[in-house]
């Protein structure tokens, strides 16, 4: 019986070697270790065995049935693993095609600028004003030091409407609306973007229509150090950590002393270049103490309160931050141009 | 203002400068330098020459062959052009390797077989501007007075050895429109004196009185008129000097006696006028409001209508100028006058500007009334124009002036203390630095314990207050030595109003959505301002518009946005998914200003989907747009009270538009461009939408109540209905969810079949129903009554079969 086993055992294990697919594992299983099988029928033979051999050829039955077994089970893996590696290797794709697209659009460049700008006030504690772009003679000019015969009035010429109302040529009658509004109480903490209109006819570097940014801050002990910290903020956020700003003395009616802000090319380093005409200097900003009879005419104390304004031009900004070179280019919404925007930028 | 570099040295001291460094320093302090401009740039090698003979080349009829001395060892032979060379005149040569503007280089050359040696130049060939050559040389060489010297470098003599700075001045500094309010700038920023003028009086025992009387009627537009009278002058051209001074200020010279008041304009800054005494036809002069239907020919021929907003000078019947803007040609100063009137004036700003802008006559004199001269200089001014003349034109100025004066302007005083000052500008200055930069100004100071009072001298009537003083102490302190602060004190709350959050949120709704954002012109042409509008409001216009295409505001975005697709279309830009947000215009009745209000709109055309190696592409249609209006709807919470309904709407699709209601009232439509429209703007399949953003905004909002993630299954049931083709989804979707009470939670459309398998006029539209109950798990009785009341409902209201 023994030879018998020892050699069901080495066929067994010959076949399973021997076996290439899962199905025939599974039949030699059946075959020999199944109820029909060889190996059963040697168990059942065994009562002829005397009492003493019955247990030693038991043990020996299961040894063999189970080193029989275990091969098939190896075997099985190696099978399996087999079968799942043809399974894969069918279907291997090509990565490099491209994926499905998505659709995603994105802000307009003059609002991605816009939003850094008021994220940037907001986080300083400034809140964001806005106002009509048709607006009266009075808030547009007159509220901001501007009577019907001053000479700046040429500085802007205007889309006037009927005598008393106009396409509003800066954002600054936000600024008036709002100081208004605060009945002489400061502080007054705000930043005005929005639409403005001039009578220019549009080439590369003027629109009639375009946008502005401004800024105001009222309260008891503003000066024009705090103008000047307050833009180098974000000169440094806008433009990079890098930038610098110098002011010079200008003049706008609505704020005494005026000043223009420079910042550092941010091509050339400050050295000169074509950018910069060589200055290493680049005009962005206008603004200023605010003229007290800009804050008496809206009700403020002017020997209580002082104040500073800034303005900046959005499309100037956004034309140097990405090297635009024609204004025209914001408001054609040409796709080529709107979809250069679409990703953030450090 | 252009100011000549030279000149200026005639008033102030520029010793250890350069222009550029000058420039630089102008600049810091507040006055803009836009340009420094060097005269002789790219010249070189011009010498004056004396032509000692002059014949006609033999082979060519409109040359010259002219023996010219260039100092030299020996004179040269050149050939000339000009038709105004001649024997005797002083000219300038640019000899045999000289250089003119354009690296234009001096080649012994032979023109027509004779050898030229040099070219005898025009003032254009100089590189000067063609509009400021005196009219004797417009089309000419230029000839040299005699007193120069033969050899000597011409652009020494022209004056073109100079540079000139370009002044940008900002209103408030026309002090600056003078070559003696540059220096008091110029002294104020090196710490130097201001020289003045010195005038000589020389007169004659007749008097001025005896010649003229002058009346003035307009005292308040005309405070002060001063007239000198000249006898026996000889109209001449100016000296050279001055001729080239005027050049280089941008002023074209004409004779001695106009030249000098032109000269008095840009050294003074006042300007000045010549009349013909002979001419005039009177002796007196009265200063008055024109009469209605008055008119005058200007000194340009052009006949001017006046009004009685206008300042005229009269002979007592007629205008012979109008103040401050330009004379009449009746009284012009020409090559016969003998005895002239000097007028200085002081006209006042607002008069003059009404004048210069009706008339659109824009003058160097005209400039500076308006922005305002200085009421003290106006006398002397005169005084110094009238020995000029008689120094240069030969004439004899008669005692004293005819002069009325009922102005009374006088120096402002300022006082201000020296913390105000160190307060507004974050410094902490000192007063000996605040009182010399007072000093340095020449305004008159005194202190008294940190207390500033300031006398502002009548040249600056830009400062008035004590913050232009402010502004006076930073410029001169120095911008860059003022410290860098942050505001400090309250604290306030930096934030974006909830409107303002919500415009934020749509717009990241819709770039999500693929959409990118376009902004377009507010101004449009009065035809498209009106079209696609959501209220049948009239539009705003404007009343002088640049031109038709931007004379009217817009009531609606959709015809920009069309224009933006028509754009793209004619580049091969094909697939296009924009929006814009922005406002739009509506007038009000018995309001001043028009409706603003924000609307939000789309376009989308071509392909929404484009796969295309899986060859899979997918065209735009109305539920594209339907769906990114849905997901906006979504993200401002409003999906509650949003409705659609069939709409017809001029310029869209009839079958293809719904209006969209909030509830109840429509806020905006979304669909298919007409067709025909699209045709004529060559446009593809286009999807629009326009929809109030401010009654989006404005609508009240539930806040985000959290409820709890369901613990029980749920059931779901499917039904096929058949109903009339004109029964609509949307409809059978509320019966439902009206009869399916509070077990049904959910119901969604998933099928819709129209065709041949179905009776005619019928289709068959299929809904998901999902039953859930949160406090237990269903039964699938408690589902059946449910539902069963459902298709009751869906018959009864709707004539609804369940589809066999």
């Amino acid at each position: 019986m023994q030879e018998r086993l020892q050699e069901l055992q080495e066929e067994a294990l010959q076949k399973v070697a021997e076996a290439s697919e899962l199905k025939e594992l599974n039949d030699i299983r059946v075959a020999y270790l199944g109820k029909k099988g060889p190996i059963t029928e040697v168990l059942r033979g065994m009562g002829k065995l005397s009492a003493e051999e019955r247990p030693k050829m038991g043990a020996l039955v299961n040894v063999v049935r189970e080193e029989i077994a275990t091969k098939i089970e190896e075997k099985q893996k190696v099978l399996e693993e087999a079968a799942v590696n043809a399974k894969l290797a069918v279907e291997k794709i090509d990565v490099t095609l491209p994926g499905r697209p998505v659709n995603k659009g994105n802000h307009h460049p003059l609002t991605r600028v816009i939003e850094e700008v008021e994220d940037l006030f907001i986080g300083m504690g400034y809140t964001v004003a806005e106002g009509p772009e048709v607006e009266t003679d009075f808030y547009n000019f007159e509220a901001l030091n501007l009577p019907k015969s001053h000479p700046a009035r040429d500085m802007q010429d205007s889309f006037y409407i009927t005598e008393e109302t106009l396409m509003r040529t800066h954002t600054s009658p936000v600024q008036a609306r709002t100081m208004e509004k605060h009945k002489g109480q400061g502080p007054v903490k705000i930043i005005c973007p929005g639409k403005v209109y001039r009578r220019d006819n549009d080439d590369a570097t003027h629109s009639h229509q375009f946008m502005q940014i401004e800024g105001l801050v009222i309260d008891e002990n503003i000066s024009m150090s705090d103008l000047k910290g307050t833009l180098e903020v974000f000169a440094k956020q806008v433009f990079g950590k890098e930038r610098e700003i110098r002011l010079r003395p200008s003049f706008f009616p609505f704020t005494e002393p005026s000043v223009e802000i420079d910042i550092s090319c941010k091509i050339c380093g400050g050295k000169g270049c074509s950018v910069c005409k060589g200055t290493g200097w680049i005009e962005v900003l206008g603004g200023g103490i605010v003229h007290p009879n800009v804050l008496e005419m809206a009700g403020f104390d002017s020997k209580k309160y002082s104040g500073f304004a800034f303005g900046i031009g959005v499309e100037r900004i956004a034309m140097l931050k990405y090297g635009v070179d024609d204004i025209r280019h914001f408001y054609t919404n040409d796709v080529r141009f709107l979809t250069q925007f679409n990703r953030h930028e450090s | 203002m252009f100011v000549s570099y030279k000149w200026l040295q005639d008033y102030v001291d520029l010793s250890g400068m350069t222009a550029t460094t000058l420039s630089d320093k102008i600049t810091k302090s507040g006055i803009e330098v836009e340009g420094v401009e060097k005269k002789s740039e790219g010249l070189k090698g011009v010498v004056i020459g004396h032509v000692l003979e002059r014949e006609q080349h033999p082979n060519a009829d409109k040359l010259n062959k002219c023996l010219v001395d260039v100092g030299g060892e020996s004179p040269v032979q050149i050939i000339c052009g000009a038709p105004n060379v001649d024997k005797g005149q002083k000219v300038a040569v640019a000899t045999v390797g000289a250089v003119l503007p354009g690296n234009f280089k001096i080649k012994k050359a032979k023109l027509r077989g004779e050898e030229s040696n040099g070219m005898i130049c025009s003032l254009q060939e100089l590189g000067i501007e063609s509009r400021l050559i005196a009219k004797d040389y417009a089309t000419g060489i230029f000839v040299f007075p005699n007193d120069v010297e033969v050899g000597q470098d011409a652009l020494e003599a022209l004056g073109l050895d100079d540079e000139v700075l370009e002044l940008g001045l900002t209103p408030n500094r026309s002090d600056c429109l003078s070559m003696l309010g540059v220096a008091y700038e110029v002294g104020a920023i090196l710490g130097r004196e201001v020289k003045w003028p010195e005038i000589n009086k020389v007169e004659s025992a007749e008097k001025a009185t005896d010649f003229i009387q002058v009346k003035v009627e307009a005292s308040e537009d005309n405070p002060l008129y001063v007239a000198k009278v000249i006898k026996n002058v000889k109209i001449a051209p100016s000296p050279l000097w001055m001729q080239t001074r005027l050049m280089a200020a941008g002023i074209r010279p004409h004779n001695n006696v106009v030249d000098i008041t032109n000269y008095i304009l840009l050294e003074y800054g006042q300007p000045l006028h010549a009349f013909d005494y002979d001419r005039l036809g009177s002796k007196e002069l009265v200063i008055r409001k024109a009469h209605a239907a008055e008119k005058i020919t200007t000194l340009d021929d052009g006949e001017r209508d006046l009004s009685s907003d206008h300042l005229v000078i009269t002979n007592g019947s007629e205008p012979v100028a109008i103040a401050g803007v330009m004379g009449g040609a009746n009284s012009e100063v020409q090559d016969d006058t003998t005895t002239v009137i000097i007028e200085a004036a002081y006209f006042a700003g607002t008069v003059v500007r009404k004048a210069s802008k009706d008339h659109a006559l824009r003058s160097e004199s005209s400039a500076r009334f308006e922005k305002g001269v200085d009421p003290n200089r106006v006398r002397e001014a005169g005084e110094r124009a009238a020995q000029l003349i008689s120094q240069y034109a030969g004439g004899t100025v008669l005692e004293g002036s005819v002069e009325v004066d009922t102005l009374t302007i006088e120096p402002a005083v300022i006082s201000i203390t020296l913390e105000k000052i160190n307060k507004l500008l974050g410094t902490s200055m000192t007063v000996s630095e605040v009182e010399s930069i007072f000093t340095r100004l020449q305004f008159g100071v005194s202190v008294d314990n940190e207390t500033f009072t300031v006398t502002v001298p009548t040249r600056r009537g830009d400062i008035t207050i004590e913050a232009d003083l402010v502004e006076e102490a930073a410029r001169m302190y120095g911008y860059d030595n003022i410290p860098t602060t942050l505001p400090t004190g309250t604290v306030t709350p930096g934030h974006l109003t909830d409107y303002q959050q919500k415009r934020r949120k749509a717009r990241r709704t819709l770039e999500g959505a693929g959409l990118y954002q376009a902004i377009t012109y507010s101004l449009t042409s009065k035809n498209k301002a009106a079209q696609y509008a959501l209220d049948a409001r009239e539009s705003v216009a404007l009343a002088m518009p640049m031109s038709e295409e931007r004379s009217q505001l817009r009531l609606s975005i959709i015809p920009q946005l069309l224009e933006v697709v028509k754009y793209n279309n004619a580049r091969q830009l094909d697939s296009l998914a924009l929006y814009e947000i922005g406002s739009v215009f509506l007038k009000q009745d018995g309001e001043q200003l028009p409706e603003e209000r924000e609307h939000v709109a789309g376009a989308i055309t071509g392909l929404w989907e484009l796969n295309q190696w899986q060859g899979e592409k997918k065209p735009v249609d109305f539920y594209v747009a339907k769906g990114v209006l849905e997901a906006l709807f979504d993200t401002l919470g409003l999906t509650e009270q949003i409705d659609y309904r069939q709409s017809e709407k001029e310029g869209m699709h009839p079958g293809r538009t719904a209006d969209v209601l909030l509830n109840g009232d429509v806020i905006g439509f979304v669909g298919q461009v007409h067709p025909t429209v699209q045709k004529e703007l060559d446009l593809k399949e286009t999807y629009v939408f326009e929809l109030s953003f401010k009654a989006m905004a404005e609508a009240a909002v539930e806040p985000i109540q959290y409820s709890a993630i369901p613990r029980f299954p749920s059931i779901t049931r499917d039904i096929a209905l058949v109903v009339d083709t004109t029964t609509v989804a949307g409809d059978i979707q509320k019966i439902i969810a009206e009869a399916g009470g509070k077990l049904l939670k959910e119901v969604s459309v998933f099928d819709l079949y129209e065709g041949e398998r179905m009776e005619p006029g019928k289709k068959s539209l299929a809904y998901s129903l999902k039953y859930f109950d949160p406090e237990r798990t269903l039964t699938d009785e408690d589902v059946t009554k449910a539902h069963e009341k459902v298709l009751a409902a869906v018959k009864e209201k709707a004539g609804a079969e369940l589809r066999g």
